[in-house]
């Protein structure tokens, strides 16, 4: 029989730095809440705004699966591995940090704030080799789930080490899509970007959280235009 | 104790665990450090960072489980640090 677990948007965490301000659906840096820790294989959902001219110096990341999803504006990004790249809306990037890599992400525009998702997958494998991919994403089909991300690299979308599936979908009001969990054992996280929606008789509001697991099946009807984000994990993690 | 192969990222996870002032962070980047710190004084929690092989691992594991508890750090900075510490250590 299928679990739920509902994370309304105004119970994250919240961190504001001044350049940044960050809103956190799980545990992360000085927000600590043993009720909120993962769900599964993701491990950090963090919705972050960064100020004009704003940005992360350089500092280290190892044994996660790092995507950023940008949703409004540009960031900038530099690494150890002399990737330098500019990601905006309609692209994703992804960091397999393995053994480790430096980095910094800066807003690319020194007046308007830059919005972006920074989500992180535990790896199925630690101490891999690092590396670093972007693609574009856009697409302008609605009322589909598009696959961004997968653990296979000649499959649709970026892939990481780890047995996850992400789609995005911008479902018009009055739709309904299905989505099937990909493999035994996941589960299924749903963040609604934008809008309102129903999963399963959930009634969601943007930057609503509701993970979905013990089940194979979940049905999104759309109440108000919508884009929607589903990240499909493993449950069971082995730390 | 804190262990992570590369200098620098120890080096980060260390200092963060030092401006914390209940905590007190000893780093080894290598096995044979972490069977040397252990027999100098006791730990309550060891930081598994990025770095060693599988054997290595498996063999530390073996030597501190006995002794310590072990949590296996991921991230490699600030971000997953205090909520892997507050939730070893025992309130």
């Amino acid at each position: 029989m299928a679990q739920y677990v509902f994370h309304p948007a105004a119970t994250r965490g919240f961190a504001d730095h001044g350049w940044l301000k960050s809103y956190q659906t799980f545990s992360f840096a000085g927000y600590y809440n043993p009720q909120r820790i993962n769900f599964g294989a993701l491990r950090v959902l963090n919705d972050d705004i960064v100020s004009g001219g704003g940005g992360f110096g350089e500092h280290p990341h190892d044994n996660m699966e790092i995507i950023s999803i940008p949703l409004e504006g540009e960031l900038k990004h530099r690494d150890s591995m002399e990737n330098a790249a500019v990601i905006k809306p309609g692209e994703i990037q992804v960091m397999s940090a393995g053994t480790g890599i430096y980095h910094t992400e800066f807003n690319k525009d020194k007046n308007k704030a830059v919005k972006f998702l920074q989500i992180w997958l535990y790896p199925n494998k630690r101490n891999v080799q690092p590396r670093y991919n972007q693609i574009n994403i856009d697409n302008n089909i609605k009322n589909v789930l598009h696959q961004i991300l997968s653990p296979d690299p000649m499959d649709e979308g970026v892939w990481i080490h780890q047995d996850a599936w992400f789609h995005k979908g911008d479902i018009t009001a009055g739709n309904t899509v299905a989505y099937q969990i990909k493999k035994e054992g996941n589960g299924v996280y749903v963040f609604v970007i934008s809008g309102s929606l129903i999963v399963d008789d959930h009634q969601l509001d943007t930057r609503d959280g509701l993970g979905v697991w013990d089940t194979r099946n979940i049905t999104i009807t759309a109440s108000t235009d919508a884009v929607v984000l589903l990240m499909d994990v493993p449950m069971e993690v082995d730390f | 104790m804190a262990v992570c192969t590369t200098p620098s990222i120890l080096a980060v996870i260390q200092r963060l665990i030092n401006n914390n002032p209940n905590w007190q962070c000893t780093g080894a980047a290598t096995l044979k450090d972490v069977i040397q710190y252990f027999n100098q004084q006791p730990f309550d929690l060891v930081l598994l960072g990025s770095g060693l092989t599988e054997q290595e691992e498996r063999a530390l594991i073996a030597h501190v489980n006995q002794k310590t508890p072990l949590v296996k750090h991921y991230g490699g900075g600030s971000g997953l640090l205090n909520c892997e510490i507050m939730q070893a250590l025992p309130v």
